[in-house]
């Protein structure tokens, strides 16, 4: 708030935090080493960090994270690529929208994982199963974001391209898209959550290498310490991709704050 | 006429889709273990509906998706709340919250069953934290934007921190409340049918997954028609809520 104590509340805000965070971990290992809450279920943070090093020195955990983090990355990419395309089809047309969107309204709410016994009946259990249920779950909050962000343009602007008699690709490219490009760039971030999601029940229910099967082997096993390394593993994906996404966002959005 | 054609235009996208799939189930397909006949898919509804297993199944998934988010909800209003008026808390919060939250929920699927076993616990715990994060970011930051008057006139009244918390803050973010618990309701029902379907043996998800496995897909089909029914509906009367309970507290939306 106060400009002149921004540097020093800056500097406390971390200290308090870092602070309540280490208090955490302690109260963790509290219940964990006194045995007020059971080992079965919650290990010591010391058993984790061990089950971390382990996994990690023998490369097992490694190729988890690199198979679930692959798997989530090409549904995003597929989401987003088809999102933004179907979303702009739909979007530059008002009778394409009349049409098509009481349809996608009504497709959003459904849960992507629902689609999984669809899938495995039509594509059996297999990997490109898998990606292609997170492709479709993902994309959603792309391609509503990208038909909002179209279908928001400024009446003037219209009019600007009606009078410069633009083509409509050249309206999509020039105008429909950097007017929703905020709106497509918040639906991307929301993909990845979603893409990391799918791609994690899809591994469990499709026993495709990667985090979600190994922590359901590990809870299945009852070991509770490598359960909660892959835990840690996809918190830190999740905080990763999403960390670099709203960099991504301020960078690109740059234009819209003088 | 042209009303009508206007009112009829959302229809013919999705009545043409079933419409081939009717034909394609009938011809090309038929006897298949994957695809059946929306036809076939509505008798199996009918089926369902007449057991009973329709409606304990609808129950148990909105029973846990909805004591979730009343457990999950709570308790980040609570601290939503605390965090809000506190700019020090917040600040002493910041990194815990942020390391916390990306956790993504299923990731607790397998936890939640060394914990609970399979059942109403395993799945409502679930929600509770899904629904958890996003409502504790969205009452903080309505907290936050409370007019700074009301929080000038409970200083000068020498109310005391809950007086503050019940008389003042709670009534000026309801309608904020309700934008959170719109977004809640919609987590909280996807993520109580992912873990039927990953894991937990009851509710919608589960049904749905053991029609496919026991090869009925017109029963498949059927749950997952009524699960998609069942989730635009909740949301619009979530939505519905959201604008009423605005409307009523005199807020544009």
């Amino acid at each position: 708030m106060n400009p002149r104590k921004q540097g020093g509340s800056r500097w406390q805000a971390w200290t308090a935090s870092t602070f309540v965070f280490a208090l955490l971990l302690a109260a963790w290992w509290a219940a964990s080493t006194s045995g007020w809450v059971s080992r079965v279920f919650l290990p010591t943070p010391a058993a984790t960090l061990d089950a971390l090093r382990s996994g990690l020195a023998n490369g097992e955990l490694l190729a988890f994270s690199a198979a679930t983090t692959t798997r989530m990355l090409q549904g995003w990419l597929l989401a987003s690529l088809l999102g933004i395309a179907l979303g702009a089809a739909v979007g530059v047309s008002t009778q394409l929208r009349a049409y098509l969107q009481p349809t996608l309204e009504f497709l959003r709410p459904l849960p992507a994982s629902a689609l999984l016994p669809l899938a495995i009946a039509i594509f059996g259990l297999s990997a490109n199963m898998v990606l292609a249920v997170v492709a479709f779950g993902a994309m959603w909050p792309v391609l509503l974001a990208t038909v909002h962000g179209l279908a928001s343009v400024d009446t003037r602007l219209k009019e600007v391209a009606a009078c410069l008699e633009m083509s409509r690709p050249a309206v999509i490219f020039k105008i429909g898209l950097p007017n929703a490009l905020p709106d497509i760039l918040a639906g991307m971030r929301l993909s990845m959550t979603v893409s990391l999601i799918v791609a994690v029940v899809g591994e469990m229910i499709a026993s495709q290498q990667g985090l979600g099967q190994a922590i359901l082997l590990a809870a299945r096993s009852y070991h509770a310490n490598e359960l909660f390394a892959g835990i840690v593993l996809l918190g830190l994906i999740g905080f990763v991709s999403n960390g670099l996404l709203a960099l991504a966002e301020k960078k690109l959005l740059r234009w819209q704050t003088p | 006429m042209t009303k009508l054609a206007s009112w009829l235009k959302p229809w013919w996208v999705p009545l043409a889709l079933l419409l081939v799939l009717e034909v394609y189930a009938r011809t090309v397909g038929s006897g298949s273990d994957t695809l059946a006949p929306p036809s076939a898919a509505l008798v199996a509804f009918g089926g369902a509906l007449r057991d009973g297993s329709l409606v304990s199944a609808t129950a148990f998934t909105l029973g846990a998706a909805g004591l979730g988010l009343l457990v999950g909800g709570a308790l980040a209003i609570l601290l939503g709340i605390v965090l809000g008026i506190s700019k020090r808390a917040a600040d002493a919060s910041f990194f815990s919250i942020e390391v916390l939250r990306p956790i993504p929920s299923v990731a607790l699927i397998p936890l939640s069953m060394l914990m609970f076993g399979f059942g109403l616990r395993m799945e409502f715990a679930i929600v509770a934290f899904a629904s958890f994060w996003p409502m504790l970011v969205l009452t903080q930051s309505a907290v936050r934007q409370i007019e700074p008057t009301y929080l000038e006139v409970s200083a000068v009244l020498g109310l005391t921190p809950l007086q503050r918390s019940l008389k003042v803050i709670l009534p000026a973010i309801v309608p904020r409340l309700f934008v959170a618990l719109r977004l809640g309701v919609a987590i909280a029902l996807v993520v109580a049918v992912t873990v039927e379907i990953a894991a937990n043996p009851n509710g919608m998800g589960y049904a749905m997954m053991i029609a496919q496995q026991s090869l009925d897909p017109a029963l498949m089909l059927a749950w997952l028609a009524w699960i998609g029914v069942i989730g635009y509906v909740v949301n619009v009367a979530a939505l519905r809520l959201q604008h009423w309970v605005a409307h009523k507290m005199g807020v544009a939306t």
